[in-house]
This record gives C-alpha cells, structure tokens and sequence, in this order.
C-alpha cells in the first residue's frame, strides 16, 4: 500500500494548536486594552500605532528576505505583529513617528533576527526596542501626555494628530508627567512621597486607566481582563504574572511601611506604571522566559523586585522593561537549576533509593 | 481508596464511543494465517513443523527461543503451506520468519494439556509453566512474556498484582469489551496469577470512563475476598506501569529499577483472561481481541481475531474503509506504531487497528520552538522534552541521556501538545535507537578486544611451548650426546690400559 | 594616566610571559591533530585499513603517509570529515561504500585447510583439518582477512542484516528553522 507513508513515529493525533493561534489569542487579549488607550490618546496615539506595528512587520519581511528564508509563512504566525503591538504600547502617545519606525529596527532587527528569529532571541524584542529608544532619545520617551479622549474638547483631530506624530510638533502645553516620575522628580526635590501623593490621580484613576502613561499600559483592569483570558485560554499561567505582582508588592509594601515618607505604597507599585502590562504581557513572553512553572516563579519575583529597585533607586522612574531584560538574561541558567525532577530520579538526576516509596 | 497524583499527562480527545458499545465478534475463519516467530520481547521462537504437515490448533508448531520468550501455537487446525519470510506489523516493514497456515475448516483442537485441578491450590511453579508453555505474552501492547513476570514472585517480596484495565489510549475499547463481557475470566486469571506470584491483595484498577467495565468487575470481584476495582481518573498515560502503580500506591518506582522491587506486578486484564483459558482449560494463547476503528473504517467494531490474521482480513470484516485513510497504526494513536500495510498479520501484543484520516491525525509541517513549556509542563515523566530535542537535533546524544531521554516511556504527550507540531517523540525514539545501536557497537567492540587478546595469549603460549619443547628436546639431545661421549671417553678410558 | 597605562602594561607583559613560558616548559608531548584525527574514526580497532588499530591508522595519517579513504565502517561520512580536517581532496575510486559485514563460509567450496581459522584474530572460525569450518557471526568483527588467505575462495563477506531488534526509527527531517551558524 503505497498511499501510506510511514516516515514519522507517532503520536498520531494532536492537540488543535498552533503558533499562530497562539499568538493570535494574544492579539485578542490585548485588544480591549489596546482600544481604551487608543480612545484615550486619540488621533496621535492611533497613527503612532498603526505606524509602529507596520514597522515590525515591514522590518520583519526584510529580515526574512535578507535570510533568504520564505516570508509569507513566517509572517502569518503574528509573532512580528505581536512585538510591534507591544512596542506600540510600550511608546509614550504622542511621540512622532520615527520612534515607532527606530524602536520596530531595533526590536525585530537587532533582538530578534540577528539571533536567529522566531524561538531564537534571548531578550523580549519589545523591550529591546523600547529601551534602546528610551536610552537613546530620552526626552522624546519621556513626554507624556494628560488623556485627550477622542472627540472630546481639545483633542486633537485627524490632521493636528498629522501634525503632532508626522511633523513632530508637540503641543507644550499639553505635556504631563506620569505618576511614579512625578513621585520620582518630587523626591529629589526632598518633597515627601506622602506630600507627593496628594497629586497624582487617586486610586480608582489609575486602576480605570485615565491617567498620563505609556501608549497601552494605564488600564489595569482592561489588561487585567486580556490576562485572565490568556489563562482561562492556558496560553499562559497564573505563575509569572502573580510572581511579579507578588514580588513587587511585598517589597514595596515592605519598606513602605518602615519608611512612608520614602517609599510608595505596594498598591501603587501594582497599579502604576507599566506593571500589570509587564506582568501578564511582557514576562509572560515564551521565547524568553524560563519552561518549567518553577522557574517561572523565580523568574517572575526577580522581576518584581528589579522593578521596585529601579524604580526607587536608579534613575529612570520606571523599571518594568529593564527589570524584564534582566531576567531574559538570567533565564538560561534559571532553566539550567529549575529542571523537573525526573520520574524514579531524585533532584541530582540519581535513581530513588529503594526502600523508600516517596521521594 | 485513596489515590495518588500523578505528574503532567494530557485530556486528547478520546472517540471511544466508535467502538465501545459493540460487543465482541469472532472473526470468519480466514484463508490463511501467518503466524510470525516474534510476537514478543526476547528471543524469537523456534520452528517445529514442516511445509505440509498438518497441525490441530493449539498445537505447539514453534517452540520458546530462550530464558525471555515465548512459544507460538496453531490457532486453528490445517495444513502448513509454508514457511517463508513475511513483512512483519512494525514500522520498519522488515520480513521476519513466518509460519503460513492453511486452515482446514474444521477448528479442531489438539490433545490439549489437561487442565490444572484447583489451580489456587496448585504448585506455583505449575501455574508458572502452563503460562509459558501457553504463549502467552502481555497482551497491553508491550508483549513481554508473561510466564517472566509471573517468576518476580521468587526474587521479590511482592504485595500487589495490579491488574491495568485503564486503557487509557483513545479510540481502543477492546480491554474495555474484555472487561465487560467476560469479567469472571478476567477475575479468574487474576486470582491464579496473583497465587502464582504470591501477592496477598489484587489491584484492579480501570479508567472512570468505562463505567460499564468498573461495575462489570465490581460485581464479578465482589464474591472474592483480597479483590478491589478501583476507578482512576482519567489522564493520558495513566495505563502507563509505573504512573498507574504510583497513582494507586503512592510509590515511585525508581530509575532502572522493576515495579517488582516496590512490590507490584503489573498485567493486563486481557493477559488475565489468557491466563485463565491457559490454567482451566489448557487452551494457548491462539486469538486476541483486536479494536478496529478510526475515521477511515466504515464500520468499528471489537473483533476477537486468530492470532496471523491479516489486517487486511479484519478491516474488510468491518466493511472496509469509507474514505482513504491517512495513516493505519497498530495499537492506539498516542503510543502506536504505523503499519507498514495491511498484509501485516495480527500479533499477540496487537490491541487495536487503527485507520485514521488526515482531519483526525491533523499532520502539520513542524516550525520553530517558541519555548511555550507546554511540554514541560506534562511530561509525566518530569523530563524536559524542549532541551533534550535540541541536543538531539545536534546529535548530541551524550547530552541527551544525561537529561533523561532513557527515561522517556515515550507515551507521546509532549508531540500532542507542541503547539508548533515539532515531532518531539520521534526525536526521543531516534536517540534511544542511536544510543542502543552505540551500545551495541561498543559491546562488540569490547568482545573484540577481549577475544583478539585471547586470541594473542593462546597463539603466543602455543609458540612459548613450541620453543620450550623444542628446546626440550634439543637439551635431550644434547644430553643424550654428551652422556654419549662420556660413555665413550669412559669406554676409551678403560680401553686405555693403565 | 602614565601609571595606569604602564601598570597596565606591566602586568600585561608578565602574565603573557608567565602564559608563554607555561605553554613551552609544561607542553604536553603529543600531536593535536593525531588525537583530533582518532576521535573521528570509528574506534573498533577492526584492522580493515591495514594499520593495527584506529590509533596507529591516526598517526599515519597525521603524518601524510596514508589516505583517508581507507576507513571501510566509518564509510563516507568519516571519509569527509577526515578529508576536510586535513585539507584534502578526498579519492573516492578508492572506495565502496558498504556498512558492517560478516563472514560467511559457502559449504560446498570449503576444503577444510584450516588457513582462515589461523588467520582470525578473534578465533570466530570453528572447523578442523579437512572437516568443513563455520564462522560464528557474533564473533566476527569483519576484518576479512580470511577472505584473503582461502585457496578456494570459500568465504565471502556479506553484510549485517538489520532485524527487527536493531531496527530503529531515523532522525525526523529537521523543521523549517532559522538556524544561524
């Protein structure tokens, strides 16, 4: 019978899975999010966007093409969409378009095709490319904006938005600091984080979303959402995120609370800044983070806690995307010490003792 | 009972329903049976008959081929028309001796061995003989001889026969229909291997969804003291040995060790079944129940079949195929291994016959790794399926073992799962098979050496005494001339007048 | 800036020295590229390519005194890898390709002269004089040297059939991947 191939052993049935589909639940999950901020931040925010997602993808094509590897496979599993989506969202609103051109070169060309693409890249592309912006234009990544939801006074409409993503032109008066940098600036003012706090937008604010952030960040509950569908979907589980939120807010709530007047409370750790899209969206990373749930949760506090250190004591106000770097980094050797431990094996790889039912 | 948790496994999706509400059927006679010399693990059987001669079934026509093997009966009465080498029902497609019997139609039996009177009063060493003289081998798939396992009972301090009916492979039904319908043999079987071994308490331990076969066995168990049937949630690769005896004990059999040294033997409940007919009746392992089912075949059915049955034979039984199939596989999809045809016959060790089509396989070009740990995350065996397949795929095997792939019991969980459809196990099976085939080389390697040394030793002692007897015999000489000499200078001497 | 430049520089020169004067006094007397080439045969010492072993074949061809063609189980691949360490071109005329083999006696050839069963260095050969010999396959690592020394060209060497027990699955074709070298 010549009509049965038998080339490959089994399993003969599989699991209705696929990298695309993967990365497309993702997509999904982000949308909600993704779609407040945009109302939020309007026209600018929406060009910024479509230009910097278009950028990964172009930028993806050219790698691909320059590999002399076949493009249109590879860019229908949404991976390259993915980084420039999280990018995107990882941009100051308003910033012109070249940020969202250079961040998608550096996200798919330097982080993730000069290591190989797809499964290959040790660090979260996104995160690359925003750092490496936020490192090299400072200024630009840092100017944030108060929310102009779309069509509401003052907002600005399609051409001014031209104007302020394409031309460059950034209103100054609408600029505004975001939380933790406003409690940053104060503080080096020797303003009091308890002073500090009476300014920045309360709680409920924050926890909604209507505050100055990142592109797609300020929606702790919309993101909240995504992430509880990517689990309740298993592309994820619950250990990165509740690692980094954990590890986070147990060493702020810690040294908040023998020393308010210097440090932020764990709450507003959780809730500003980019932390729960860090957590359910940016560690959560495959490629980049540890296989095993056990070192996912090393991986996740170790995140936490870089979080907290760079945020309260290095120099930028925020530390999600570097904190994150530096796990990716970590993460090989994390894999190398939270192995599984074998069936009939102890920790050390040795066969169980007879003798001994359990291990 | 109290269960335990076992690590990882899947939920694939099961189609169980195809076959199991159909009782089991005989299969017509076929025209020919070919039955093949390994059916089982070990050595293969020796023949006993000629080309024509006549055999009554159940007559012995190959006898046990060493310490781990198993003799082959005649599964109906008829003629040998030859003895030749056949494809054999393995992936590989290789001929293996066969023996081609024509039946006569008439199915007569053969002065079978007389059956063993109060077989759980009875010598174990009896029980233990019947069984391999029987044939008999675990009918699960693994198709290790039986009579090996039932000996465990000599050199271990043994608790537990633990009785695996979790069929937990999808589609196959036919322990499932064994259990149903003939849970006294079953019970039976059971009893007399459990006396065989010694164990005290018997474990009978069955998926929850074949609730029909749990009350079946319950009812059946309930008139026998020392019994339990126990249902066990269901989890790919529960009916795996070693995670089925921990998930009812609690133990963990070490690495490269037995069940046995933890004090459980495990068998098949359709092994249980073949034990039985073997000890009341003196009847060998001569058919099996075979499930043939999958998308392809127009109508799935539970078939009990003469060993050396074609698959050709069974699938046109149940009406043939209704589309093309993709893939035929022996045994379940998870754990399976492709048929090379359908002229492959029916082995002792062959559970199901499976004609699956493209939708059901879902057969899709592997892409990159995206490191997702889904296969991490169930591994039952607690490996690391993601890095063992990069060291292999660089062939790196030293690397790979040092991971575990040995360990891997190849139950195929981690392939199901990747999501970018990389052929993990099949990675695993070609380690295991290089790393073997290294073994091998290097054993004879060794053997080499040491016969090429002795080799030296022998040819360099036999030139040693060569020269010494050679030198032997020169000294003689010499001794012999010079006591010449002396003789004659003395002869000279007294010549010589003083 | 003088001092750190010259310190620099001092501790540069002496730990160079310090690793210059290692590699000449604590050399280890051996030829590197020997070693490289023995690692790459296949190690089974079987004497097909004339030399005693793999070790002595190595040396041989260290030295350029032997070609890399001469390694029969190690077959192409072996050939290739030598070919390329060495900087070779390698002459596959010399060659056939053929796996493992074994030695069979064809019974109606063999006059029992006993000549093979001086030759086999692993006594795989039983028989006695004017009697018809056999060769036990386990033992016989190939070597054909009784092939050799048969007046009647009584022995041929067949190869190692592979069974169902040494059978095993080949590596699965390697995914579309953005391998980087």
């Amino acid at each position: 019978m010549s009509l049965l191939s038998i080339n490959q052993s089994g399993p003969f049935t599989h699991q209705v899975s696929s990298v695309q589909k993967t990365m497309f639940t993702v997509l999904l999950a982000l949308m909600p999010a993704t779609a407040f901020n945009l109302y939020l931040f309007g026209w600018p925010a929406i060009l910024l966007f479509t230009i910097t997602v278009g950028s990964c993808v172009v930028a993806e094509a050219l790698c691909l093409a320059l590999a002399g590897q076949p493009i249109k496979a590879a860019l229908s599993d949404y991976s390259a969409a993915l980084t420039g989506w999280l990018l995107a969202m990882s941009l100051p609103p308003w910033a012109p378009w070249w940020v969202g051109v250079l961040g998608a070169v550096f996200a798919i060309g330097l982080a993730k095709h000069t290591f190989g693409g797809i499964g290959q890249n040790m660090f979260n592309p996104a995160m690359v490319g925003r750092t490496v912006l936020l490192i090299s234009f400072p200024v630009v990544m840092t100017a944030w904006v108060m929310p102009h939801p779309l069509f509401s006074a003052g907002a600005p409409g399609l051409f001014e938005a031209i104007g302020i993503t394409i031309g460059g032109q950034m209103p100054d008066a609408v600029s505004a600091a975001s939380a933790l940098g406003h409690v940053k600036t104060e503080l080096s003012r020797g303003i009091p984080v308890t002073q500090s706090m009476a300014q920045v937008p309360d709680l409920m604010d924050m926890m909604l979303g209507y505050r100055a952030g990142s592109l797609g960040e300020t929606s702790a509950v919309l993101i909240l959402a995504g992430g509880l569908f990517l689990m309740a979907r298993r592309i994820i589980s619950w250990h990165i995120p509740l690692s980094v939120m954990g590890g986070l807010f147990l060493i702020a709530a810690t040294f908040h609370a023998v020393d308010p007047a210097r440090f932020s409370s764990g709450t507003f750790h959780l809730v500003s800044g980019a932390t729960f899209l860090g957590a359910f969206f940016i560690a959560t990373d495959y490629v980049t983070s540890p296989v095993s749930k056990k070192g996912q949760l090393v991986f996740g506090v170790g995140c936490g806690v870089l979080i907290w250190l760079i945020r309260t004591f290095a120099g930028y106000p925020e530390g999600v995307a570097f904190a994150v770097l530096l796990m990716n980094a970590l993460t090989p050797i994390i894999d190398q010490y939270t192995r599984p431990r074998a069936f009939g094996r102890n920790r050390k790889g040795e066969p169980l003792p007879l003798g001994k039912g359990k291990p | 009972m109290k269960l335990f948790p076992i690590r990882g496994g899947i939920h694939p999706d099961y189609r169980k329903e195809l076959s199991s509400e159909k009782s089991i059927v005989t299969l017509p006679m076929p025209v020919a049976l070919y039955i093949p010399l390994q059916q089982h693990i070990g050595a293969p059987a020796e023949v006993l008959v000629n080309e024509g001669d006549l055999v009554k079934k159940g007559q012995m026509i190959a006898r046990s081929g060493g310490a781990v093997s198993a003799p082959q009966h005649a599964p109906t009465s008829g003629r040998i028309q030859a003895i030749s080498a056949i494809a054999a029902p393995h992936p590989s497609g290789l001929a293996q001796t066969t023996i081609i019997l024509e039946p006569d139609g008439k199915d007569e039996w053969a002065n079978l061995p007389e059956p063993i009177a109060d077989p759980l009063n009875a010598d174990p060493q009896l029980i233990r003989e019947r069984v391999a003289q029987s044939g008999i081998v675990g009918m699960g798939g693994a198709a290790f001889p039986s009579a090996v396992k039932l000996d465990l009972g000599m050199r271990y301090k043994l608790e537990i026969l633990l009785l695996n009916g979790a069929e937990c492979e999808p589609y196959l039904t036919c322990d499932d229909r064994v259990m149903r319908e003939h849970a006294d043999e079953v019970i039976d079987g059971a009893r007399i291997m459990a006396h065989a071994l010694g164990t005290p308490r018997v474990v009978i331990a069955i998926e929850d969804n074949k609730p029909q076969a749990l009350a079946a066995m319950t009812q059946a168990a309930s008139v026998f003291t020392g019994i339990e049937v126990v249902g066990v949630p269901v989890q790919y690769p529960m009916g795996s040995e070693r995670h089925l005896v921990q998930a009812i004990t609690g133990r963990e059999t070490p690495a490269k060790k037995l069940t046995a040294d933890i004090g459980v033997v495990v068998h098949n409940v359709a092994t249980a079944r073949a034990v039985h007919h073997a000890v009341r009746f003196g009847r060998p392992l001569v058919s099996r129940v075979v499930t043939v089912s999958g998308g392809a075949i127009r109508e799935p059915n539970n078939i009990e079949a003469p060993i050396g049955a074609r698959v050709a034979d069974l699938v046109a039984f149940c009406g043939g195929f209704a589309v093309v199939p993709e893939r035929l596989v022996n045994g379940g999809p998870m754990m399976g291994q492709p048929l090379p045809g359908l002229d492959v016959p029916v082995v002792k060790g062959m559970s199901g016959i499976l004609a699956l089509t493209a939708g059901e396989i879902d057969p899709q070009p592997a892409s990159a790794c995206i490191r997702c740990g889904s296969c991490v995350t169930i591994c039952p065996c607690g490996l690391v399926p993601v890095e063992m397949a990069a060291f292999i795929r660089k062939d790196n095997f030293e690397v790979a073992a040092k991971l575990g792939v040995m360990d891997c019991v190849s139950c195929g969980s981690c392939s199901w799962v990747c999501p970018s459809h990389i052929p993990l196990v099949h990675y695993f099976n070609y380690a295991k098979g290089m790393i073997n085939a290294q073994g091998r080389e290097q054993r004879k390697n060794d053997q080499t050496r040491i016969l090429s040394e002795a080799h030296t030793l022998r040819v360099e002692k036999a030139a040693a005494d060569k020269a010494a007897a050679l030198a032997a015999k020169k000294a003689q000489a010499a001794a012999a001339a010079a006591a010449k000499e002396a003789a004659a200078k003395e002869k000279e001497k007294d010549e010589t007048p003083a | 800036m003088l001092i750190a430049v010259g310190s620099l520089t001092v501790m540069g020169v002496a730990l160079g020295g310090i690793l210059g004067a290692a590699a000449r006094f604590l050399a280890v007397e051996e030829n590197p590229l020997e070693e490289e080439l023995k690692a790459m045969l296949p190690g089974s010492q079987c004497g097909q390519c004339g030399y005693v072993g793999c070790g002595q074949y190595a040396a041989a061809l260290a030295k350029g005194e032997a070609p890399v063609t001469l390694c029969t189980p190690g077959g192409k691949t072996v050939i290739e890898t030598l070919a390329k360490k060495l900087g070779v071109t390698a002459d596959f005329s010399e060659h056939e390709e053929k796996g493992p083999e074994y030695a069979v006696i064809i019974e109606d050839l063999c006059i029992g002269c006993t000549r093979c069963i001086k030759e086999c260095s692993v006594d795989a050969i039983m028989g006695a004089n004017k009697l018809m010999h056999s060769v036990i396959a386990e033992a016989c690592h190939g070597c054909a040297k009784c092939v050799k020394v048969c007046p009647t060209d009584a022995i041929v060497m067949r190869p190692i059939p592979e069974t169902l027990g040494t059978w095993h699955w080949p590596k699965p074709e390697a995914p579309h991947q953005h391998v980087v070298h």
